[in-house]
């Protein structure tokens, strides 16, 4: 995704000089070919990520787009009022980009574990949130965000995934969910990163006679409620999937949604639930203890399938 | 009933005062930023009392700002980075022609623009909205680098508390400037050595204030902030300091609460709003000040 994000991110400053980039002493090797090709728009702000937003706000209003890239929490929750009062309130054009949403950084322990950012992104007004799946749906996201003015929120993964989508996710709908996979007797709703084991979920309840629907949101905020409305009314049960605390995030919105609509389709919610992973582990290793890996949620669907 | 503007202009010359000259619009700071808190039972009224003369000063004699045209794309940046002092740029704005001075009255009040921390919606010629304090002096740097980047004239001035620099971020901007050398970035602090609860020098020590500016990477001097002549050279300086690569910190010793006997170096009036007879004290003081 990362790349996916940077490989765009350059064709856009190619043709669209009033785009900035501030990283906060972070991406060495990713965003060298910008550095080499745009040396006089590129900004290392230091270690000092408060200064950092503050200065993106300041920069986006001499008529820039301000991309602000750094990784896990360091760009979201240490900057936070920089972000809601500077950026936000303005209406500032800077996009706020997190590599290594969720367990990406696993074994480097608590503080590099992104597992609140769209909890608390999602709170704050008028800030669009992007979580894209796989690469080709951050392609699709990131011109749609560098098209948009005002602040966003792009949540990456890392490097290298790989693609969920079989091509290029084409002509995409702001804000529209993308359906993977087509299924009719459950539904699993996934944000972000995190889509592999929603798709690799599908595959395990298929085996067991179960067809399972996969559907991407790759914008959180606003959320493609009318999607949502179709699965609440076709099936009787979903399952909403995230790298993320289930308290206030994706898993969240969608039961907001389904609370207000009173329909009879149940839901579950799978994500880290109210706790720091102490385990140390990689990125799978996390997801499989903290149960959010594909046969986790396939056992949910499983026993939500199984309830009267 | 009387007009607000009548009330704040009376005394002057067929009530009409001459807001070119900064001790003029630095009393009617002091005038206004004692009614609005005394109408809306607001607070920080010492901060007004402090800054009213550094603010006088930036609108009268040195930002490049049009009260016909307050986007124009040249214009001078001020950003009130201590926005708890709100009422003393509203009333600079007012008075210079940006909004109505009668509009002051709304401070505070129900569905007013005009809130106790200065705020952008709705009032032309405010830049940025401020409150939470360490914000100002970053989106100045910000701004200042856009100029620089653009190869754009205009400046950037950032009014900052004392107390503020207490502020982390502070210091993080303070390092950036220097780093990408914003020679047209101007910081003012207004040096008025107390805070919310006590003294700057009982709550975290500042001194030696102009040597951190510097070990920082800026010029910095200090002044008499309440002395309009040795502002309007200290900012003639800091004009003069482009080209040298460095941003320029103005230190303005100032008096909380300057004007108001009682309401001096008491730090009472943080927070106290002034009503009654303190109130009819107050302003007889301010009367007898009068330019």
């Amino acid at each position: 995704m990362r790349d996916a994000f940077v490989r765009v991110l350059t064709e856009e400053m190619e043709r669209n000089d009033r785009i900035a980039l501030i990283t906060g002493d972070l991406g060495f090797g990713v965003l060298r070919p910008l550095w080499e090709r745009f040396p006089e728009r590129m900004i290392n702000a230091g270690i000092a990520e408060q200064g950092m937003v503050s200065m993106a706000a300041g920069l986006a209003a001499t008529g820039r787009t301000v991309i602000v890239y750094s990784i896990g929490n360091f760009p979201t929750l240490r900057p936070l009022e920089q972000i809601r009062n500077d950026c936000a309130y303005h209406g500032a054009d800077v996009k706020i980009v997190c590599v290594g949403g969720g367990f990406v950084y696993g074994s480097l322990g608590m503080s590099h574990h992104a597992t609140e950012d769209m909890s608390v992104m999602r709170a704050i007004p008028e800030i669009t949130c992007f979580t894209p799946g796989d690469p080709a749906e951050t392609e699709a996201v990131t011109r749609e965000m560098l098209r948009r003015r005002g602040t966003c929120y792009l949540r990456l993964g890392r490097g290298n995934e790989p693609k969920v989508h079989v091509s290029e996710v084409k002509n995409w709908v702001f804000p529209k969910a993308l359906t993977l996979r087509e299924g009719t007797d459950i539904a699993l709703l996934s944000a972000g990163g995190i889509l592999t084991q929603a798709m690799d979920a599908a595959q395990r309840l298929e085996a067991k006679g179960i067809s399972a629907k996969v559907i991407s949101f790759a914008c959180l905020k606003p959320l493609d409620g009318e999607t949502v409305r179709e699965v609440l009314a076709g099936f009787r049960g979903l399952v909403t999937v995230e790298e993320n605390t289930v308290t206030g995030g994706f898993g969240s919105a969608v039961c907001e949604i389904a609370a207000e609509e009173g329909s009879g389709c149940r839901v579950r919610r799978v994500g880290l639930r109210d706790c720091f992973a102490t385990v140390v582990g990689d990125q799978q290793y996390l997801r499989q203890t903290y149960e959010m890996d594909g046969a986790a949620i396939a056992a949910a669907a499983e026993a939500l399938m199984n309830e009267k | 009933m009387e007009s607000y503007e009548a009330r704040i202009h009376s005394g002057f010359p067929e009530g009409k005062p001459d807001v070119s000259d900064p001790r003029v619009l630095a009393w009617l700071i002091r005038r206004s930023g004692l009614e609005m808190t005394h109408l809306s039972r607001g607070s920080h009224i010492g901060s007004v009392l402090s800054v009213a003369e550094i603010i006088a000063v930036l609108y009268t004699s040195v930002l490049n700002v049009d009260p016909k045209n307050p986007k124009k794309p040249d214009r001078d940046r001020l950003i009130l980075s201590k926005g708890h002092a709100g009422s003393a740029v509203y009333t600079a704005l007012a008075e210079t022609g940006f909004f109505p001075v009668e509009q002051l009255k709304t401070h505070y009040a129900n569905g007013s623009s005009l809130s106790g921390h200065v705020s952008h919606k709705g009032v032309p010629g405010v830049e940025v909205s401020t409150g939470a304090l360490g914000h100002g002096l970053g989106i100045g740097v910000g701004m200042a680098l856009g100029a620089k980047m653009d190869g754009a004239d205009w400046r950037t001035y950032v009014v900052l508390g004392d107390g503020e620099c207490d502020e982390g971020a502070v210091w993080e901007s303070a390092l950036q400037a220097a780093q990408y050398g914003l020679d047209r970035l101007t910081a003012v602090v207004d040096y008025n050595h107390m805070q919310s609860l006590t003294t700057v020098e009982k709550t975290l020590k500042l001194e030696p204030f102009e040597e951190k500016w510097r070990d920082f990477g800026w010029r910095a001097e200090s002044i008499d902030g309440h002395d309009t002549e040795s502002l309007k050279a200290a900012f003639a300086r800091a004009k003069e300091n482009a080209g040298s690569g460095k941003p320029y910190v103005i230190l303005a010793h100032t008096v909380k609460g300057k004007g108001v006997s009682f309401m001096e170096n008491n730090i009472l009036w943080h927070y106290r709003t002034p009503q009654g007879d303190e109130y009819e004290a107050a302003l007889k003081e301010l009367e007898a000040l009068r330019p």
